[in-house]
């Protein structure tokens, strides 16, 4: 099993993952709070974006309300919680479901209608925003008022129900990373990975050549709701509350592609390089203006929105591409930037 | 609840309609010439609202004056954007297109958050509390004057792509690519113009929006999204379709407000969406393509 997944991948790039894990989990022994709380958001716009790259980035399809999957799966896990006192480990099966139910539901009506391209972007934000105002007049999650948990008591860890301190979650949200970047390395790599492929490329082609289209494009965005629901769990238990306005907002949705359009669409390192140097560098800055005294709202988006059209500009592929081609690291990077 | 206060809620949501009619015009003006999908169109209309409102703080004209000179500037930014930013991408990806405009929609809402603070700010014309009685209907002065506005210039609009020798190159841009460029026109310059006269519409809509409306920095995505649904509930495309559409979606916001509540509204539209998406995705004035 794990010879099959190491196969192919060059020794550099095995290396310079090796070190960049050690890096990673070294991280919490000399961050402080602030900084801590940085590298988790950075892993979780990783993997984030890891999720979403695999109905874009593999299979092709622009989904433009990934906040959809984030808030199904934060609300069905909080309200499970709350209500009824359920782990969020048992409660993220809820989480799955539910995402994986309305991505279904999203997949077929897109899929078996024909809406393609520009429509089915504009019909996944329709979905997220039907979300955002139905989740306002949710009253069992209290609706536009917000829903919160229970604050936690950082003194002591209960992974069980993920009540702890900043850097129990940040090492969850490592493994899952790891684990999201393990899975899509396999995914791209089994049969279901060179029909998105294929797909991305041509559909017609790859339906002439015998490939359901539909059912390996439902599977995209149904995989791909279920890991972003994932994030959406650790998400409400991290922040402890929650609020239809926020969650299901649209600029959250692109919030979230930031990272893999900015990494590189496809590849498997894109969407943790692009989460790296988007929410490092906004963070920096933001640090930068506090020490000099001017704190304005919506100037980490207009830095996001410049970094966003340089890259689409000058870098059509994005970051990695480019960079693993200079690293000599290019083989085993996958996807688009792999040939 | 009686009779006429649906037709109320009907009348002036026709009229409000015909507001986002044209704003959506605008979006169906470029997607039918240029074949870009313009994502910043929200923030471009809520940039509109606000050069508006400091126009009529500054100068004391009545918005549906001020409606010139921001159509002017407004088609002046659409020009602009379109031959420096957007030409070089026409032949991309349409998901690089579509990143393309994500990242300026981002950068114009973000930009006006800074500019002019994240509160609701309105104006009050001399005619804002006025309203007419015609039967058992009551209908707000201002409404009616912005939705005569948007007749006006949606005429004036049609005119243009009809009657004029440029309007006609830019329809024999739309129709034939290839074409156009045989025949010597400067496709190029054509998209330029076309991308600033559907801004000019949108700037025209603010500020007749203005009249009717408060604005917010943060209301621009929903008029991006708005600005979709109405299109491709009309016809991606089609000019009439953009205002039928309008017309369709302002009574539904109006009536779903009345019979729910008003701050559930947008979601029948999101509902006549997907449904139109499902059953008509041409739209229902649209052609479908080949």
């Amino acid at each position: 099993m794990i010879a099959r997944l190491l196969e192919g991948v060059p020794r550099r790039g095995l290396v310079a993952l090796g070190a960049l894990l050690l890096l990673l989990l070294a991280f919490p022994a000399f961050a402080s709070g602030y900084l801590l709380s940085v590298g988790f958001l950075i892993l979780y716009f990783a993997f984030v974006g890891q999720a979403w790259n695999i109905m874009m980035g593999f299979a092709g399809q622009l989904s433009l309300g990934h906040s959809l999957y984030v808030g199904l799966g934060a609300y069905a896990a909080a309200a499970l919680y709350v209500h009824f006192g359920i782990s969020p480990w048992i409660g993220l099966g809820a989480s799955v479901g539910i995402a994986m139910l309305a991505g279904a539901v999203l997949g077929f009506l897109a899929f078996r209608f024909g809406v393609a391209g520009v429509y089915f972007a504009i019909l996944t934000i329709a979905f997220a925003e039907f979300a955002r105002i139905g989740f306002d007049h949710f009253s069992w999650v209290q609706g536009s008022s917000g829903f919160f948990l229970p604050v936690a008591n950082y003194a002591t860890n209960d992974l069980w129900n993920l009540r702890g301190s900043p850097r129990m979650f940040y090492y969850l949200m490592l493994a899952m990373s790891v684990a999201a970047f393990v899975a899509c390395h396999a995914l791209l790599r089994s049969r279901m990975g060179y029909y998105w492929q294929a797909i991305r490329e041509s559909p017609e082609a790859a339906q002439a050549l015998g490939v359901n289209v539909f059912r390996y494009k439902m599977a995209a965005v149904v995989i791909s709701a279920a890991m972003t629901s994932l994030a959406g769990v650790v998400f409400a238990f991290y922040y402890n509350n929650l609020f239809p306005e926020q969650i299901f907002h649209i600029s959250r949705s692109i919030e979230l592609i930031l990272g893999p359009i900015i990494g590189g669409i496809g590849t498997l390192v894109g969407p943790l390089v692009g989460a790296l140097l988007l929410t490092g560098l906004a963070e920096g800055m933001r640090e930068v203006m506090l020490q000099l005294g001017v704190e304005v709202p919506g100037v980490k988006q207009v830095f996001y929105g410049i970094c966003l059209l340089l890259v689409v500009m000058f870098l059509p592929h994005g970051v990695w591409p480019p960079l693993a081609r200079r690293l000599g690291l290019e083989r085993g990077a996958g996807g688009r930037g792999g040939h | 609840m009686p009779v006429e206060i649906y037709l109320n809620v009907a009348a002036s949501g026709l009229l409000t309609g015909l507001v986002y009619g044209l704003m959506a015009l605008g979006l169906s003006v470029i997607f039918g010439v240029v074949r870009v999908v313009n994502f910043a169109h929200g923030e471009m209309m809520t940039l509109a609202m606000f050069l508006t409102l400091v126009l009529f703080n500054a100068l004391k004209l009545d918005p549906l004056v001020l409606l010139v000179p921001v159509a002017a500037v407004m088609f002046a930014l659409g020009y602009l954007m379109q031959a420096g930013l957007i030409n070089p991408f026409i032949n991309r990806p349409e998901h690089s297109q579509f990143m393309l405009l994500v990242a300026i929609a981002l950068i114009l809402v973000n930009v006006q958050l800074i500019v002019f603070g994240p509160d609701a700010q309105g104006i009050r014309t001399r005619y804002s509390f006025d309203s007419f009685k015609l039967g058992p209907l009551v209908i707000d002065a201002s409404k009616v004057y912005a939705a005569g506005a948007a007749l006006v210039v949606a005429a004036a609009l049609f005119a243009f792509f009809r009657f004029t020798l440029l309007g006609k190159a830019i329809r024999a841009c739309a129709d034939n690519y290839d074409g156009a460029r045989v025949v010597g026109l400067n496709v190029k310059r054509l998209y330029a113009l076309t991308f600033g006269i559907g801004s000019a519409c949108v700037g025209a809509a603010g500020a007749m929006l203005m009249v009717v409306s408060d604005v917010t920095p943060a209301i621009g995505p929903a008029y991006t999204l708005l600005a979709f649904v109405i299109v491709i509930t009309g016809g991606l495309g089609s000019m009439p379709g953009a205002l039928l559409g309008g017309l369709l979606i302002g009574v539904t916001e109006a009536l779903g407000g009345v019979l729910f509540t008003p701050s559930a509204k947008s979601m029948f539209a999101f509902a006549l969406l997907v449904l139109v998406l499902l059953f008509r995705p041409q739209g229902i004035l649209g052609r479908r393509e080949t």
